[in-house]
């Protein structure tokens, strides 16, 4: 994992001197609430419904258990003893009171922690593939890229105003676990022969207007990489619509003047950068930061466990539980371990400081200080042995950590909603909740197989409804909330838009009316191997649609 | 509102003078980029000095001609959130190398000028900012991680020897 140097270390103490400054100018009256909004945005504090709500930046979902033990040290004291994990792979921290946010940013900062641009209209947090350097379809690690765009983009001077804000995701695998063709750019990283690159997508999105990237560049050289990604954001900058807020998105500058056109502006404002203009990023730092990130010294182990396959064999809720939360790993012998925080009837992705806790001792103890945020809102230890799987297992189950869902049915993605959310138009988590509560059962959700439901309470798309195989927006009509389902979305590597299927139903009607169309495919699949999303894509989407609005 | 530049409080000889109104003989003024482009055929024989006054939409090319015999670029942010101006400011100073006074005009508030100086801009006509807070502003972050308009040289170049 990177480790500050003392300019890193210089960057973020500096910074939390200067909001300290300009909280204590806003609190004196001296910044007017209009002028003070945009600074506290660009340091993740947002007002809410009820309370200040700090957002910190985990970069590419990267934590450790020392980074985990002192965010649970925040929930504690400046929160109510819980965070929240988002969908950008960052931490949610409710209820903080304004006059304390400096002294949860010095806390952040003694383990190399920020939040840094967590909001605002400016270049936010890097996503990542969370199996990074772990799973077998990776053709490198994208965290080092990672933390260079991390580096370029702080504090970057021309990139501070943009008309809105600013999104990259950067994977290494076929299989897109990060979603980048949703994003403001998307990084595919590439090989020719043995030069790296990036396969470069902009102007994904979800939001009011929903896009799929287009692709840009088929192949930027990796020493390239930071001065490609100037051209865009100058281009943006300087072309973006800044007339209206939901037109302001890079993915409408691309839609506006075509993919073709966007693109030969980025190639003729690259073209057109001058030595003097060039970031610079020497071989050597490349190589340096590249260094932080080799992977552990795994042991040699054959492919199998003896105790891992006893424990399955006595133990049917860990058999459950390792079939569904374990990922392939590149090294014989070892795993990786998702810890669920999709319980059913809980808050999807909350987890309290004693879990917290216990995550870093187990990431401490068996898996080589290594613990990482999903973007569907879970953790990951991506470097597990299978002999120590019973015990971490025993250990999650103690802590209420080891729910047996991943990618499963009740395995959501849910926005705060209207509990939390200014923004918000409906409630959220008390309607993923009840869907969950339909689909409890075990062994139903695994007779379902995969399948993503995700939930929004507005527009704005935080619960990505869009690219949900099953989406659910959450719309306010009178007064009354309603829930607008759309079938056949995916965020992965053939990502889609999904389709609104009809009127929107009350919420007490959403569960059993998922509950039909779930039934309506267990019914026409061909067999369990056929996914959800492949029975839709086989039929269409008129049986689901029918069985949806029918009545019980 | 104060004009600071080159860490003081500065005289401002300089007026900008909206539309077609006439320019007093002898006077320092600033006018539109589009004012600027039709008069500047006969600027070089007149006894006035004429400054441009660059709002969000103009082209900067269409400027780069005249970056010689220009003394004076006023970038306007008519709202702080308008981040066009730093771009502006950029090709004017690292691409296209002008070397006069670039300054920001406008809703200029303390804690954009940070971001303004290391896009090139060097003259600061605040709207409420004081000298000492300017000055403040200025030297909050001592290190950077891109390289920007006055040569500082970046972390990543920095650590391995520049």
């Amino acid at each position: 994992m990177y480790r500050y140097d003392e300019f890193d270390e210089q960057m973020v103490r500096e910074r939390v001197a200067q909001f300290r400054g300009q909280v204590n100018r806003r609190l004196s009256g001296e910044l007017l609430e209009d002028e003070f909004k945009p600074l506290r945005l660009q340091n993740g504090v947002y007002l809410q419904l009820h309370s200040y709500m700090l957002r910190t930046a985990i970069p590419y979902g990267q934590l450790s258990p020392r980074k985990l033990r002192q965010l649970a040290r925040v929930a504690r004291t400046f929160s109510k003893g819980y965070g929240h994990f988002t969908t950008r792979q960052n931490i949610q921290f409710h209820w903080v009171a304004l006059k304390d946010v400096p002294a949860a940013l010095d806390l952040l900062a003694d383990v190399e922690m920020h939040s840094i641009q967590t909001s605002g209209n400016c270049i936010r947090n890097t996503s990542s593939d969370h199996f990074a350097g772990a799973a077998r379809d990776g053709i490198r690690d994208p965290r080092p890229w990672c933390e260079i765009i991390r580096q370029w983009s702080t504090f970057h001077p021309e990139f501070a105003f943009l008309p809105r804000k600013f999104k990259i995701a950067v994977t290494a695998a076929e299989t897109d676990r990060v979603a980048i063709r949703v994003h403001d750019i998307g990084l595919h990283m590439r090989l020719r022969g043995d030069v790296l690159g990036f396969e470069v997508h902009v102007g994904g999105g979800l939001g009011r207007t929903p896009v799929i990237a287009s692709l840009v560049n088929e192949f930027v050289p990796e020493d390239c990489l930071l001065d490609y990604l100037e051209a865009i954001m100058r281009v943006y900058n300087l072309h973006g619509r800044r007339d209206n807020k939901f037109k302001a998105r890079i993915k409408i500058l691309v839609t506006e003047l075509g993919p073709e056109e966007f693109t030969r502006q980025v190639e003729a404002e690259y073209a057109a950068q001058r030595p003097n203009e060039k970031i610079d990023l020497p071989r050597a730092e490349i190589d340096r930061i590249h260094a932080y990130f080799k992977l552990p010294d795994f042991a040699e182990k054959p492919e199998t466990s003896a105790v891992f396959e006893a424990a399955k064999a006595a133990d049917a809720g860990f058999a459950r539980w390792a079939k569904n939360n374990l990922h392939p790993h590149i090294m014989p012998g070892y795993t990786s371990v998702t810890i669920s925080l999709k319980p059913v009837g809980g808050t999807t992705g909350d987890m309290n400081a004693d879990q917290m806790e216990k995550a870093a001792d187990l990431s401490e103890t068996y898996g080589f200080d290594d613990v990482r945020v999903t973007h569907t809102q879970n953790l990951v230890l991506p470097h597990v042995a299978l002999d120590d799987l019973p015990t971490i297992y025993a250990e999650l189950v103690a802590a209420g950590l080891a729910t047996p869902n991943e990618g499963l049915i009740t395995d959501m993605v849910v926005c705060p909603g209207l509990d939390f959310c200014t923004l918000a138009n409906a409630r959220s988590i008390p309607v993923g909740q009840a869907v969950q509560q339909v689909f409890a059962d075990p062994d139903y959700q695994e007779d379902i197989g995969r399948l993503h439901v995700n939930i929004s309470g507005c527009i704005n798309a935080c619960g990505h409804h869009h690219v949900g195989h099953i989406g659910i927006l959450g719309v306010d009509k009178k007064g009354e909330e309603f829930y607008q389902i759309s079938f056949g979305g995916r965020a992965d590597e053939k990502a889609v838009i999904g389709t609104i299927t009809g009127p929107g139903l009350r919420s007490e009607e959403v569960p059993g009316a998922l509950k039909r169309v779930i039934d309506t495919y267990r019914s026409l699949r061909t067999s369990k191997d056929e996914l959800f999303i492949d029975t839709l894509t086989r039929l269409g989407h008129d049986p689901f649609k029918e069985a949806l609005y029918a009545t019980d | 509102m104060p004009l600071i530049k080159h860490g003081a409080e500065s005289a401002d000889p300089w007026d900008y003078v909206e539309g077609e109104a006439e320019l007093a003989d002898g006077g320092y003024f600033t006018v539109r980029l589009s004012r600027f482009l039709a008069e500047a055929p006969t600027l070089a024989d007149r006894n006035t000095r004429v400054g441009v006054r660059l709002v969000p939409d103009d082209d900067v090319e269409e400027l780069v001609p005249y970056l010689q015999q220009v003394q004076l670029i006023e970038i306007d942010f008519p709202k702080y959130t308008d981040g066009r101006g730093y771009s502006q400011a950029q090709l004017l100073r690292r691409r296209h190398g002008y070397t006069g006074e670039l300054r920001a005009v406008g809703h200029v508030l303390r804690d954009q000028i940070y971001y303004m100086n290391r896009s090139g801009i060097d003259a600061y006509e605040t709207v409420r900012a004081d000298l000492p807070s300017v000055l403040d502003a200025l030297k909050e972050f001592s290190e950077v991680y891109q390289p920007g308009a006055g040569g500082q040289v970046s972390v990543f170049r920095k650590r391995h020897g520049s």
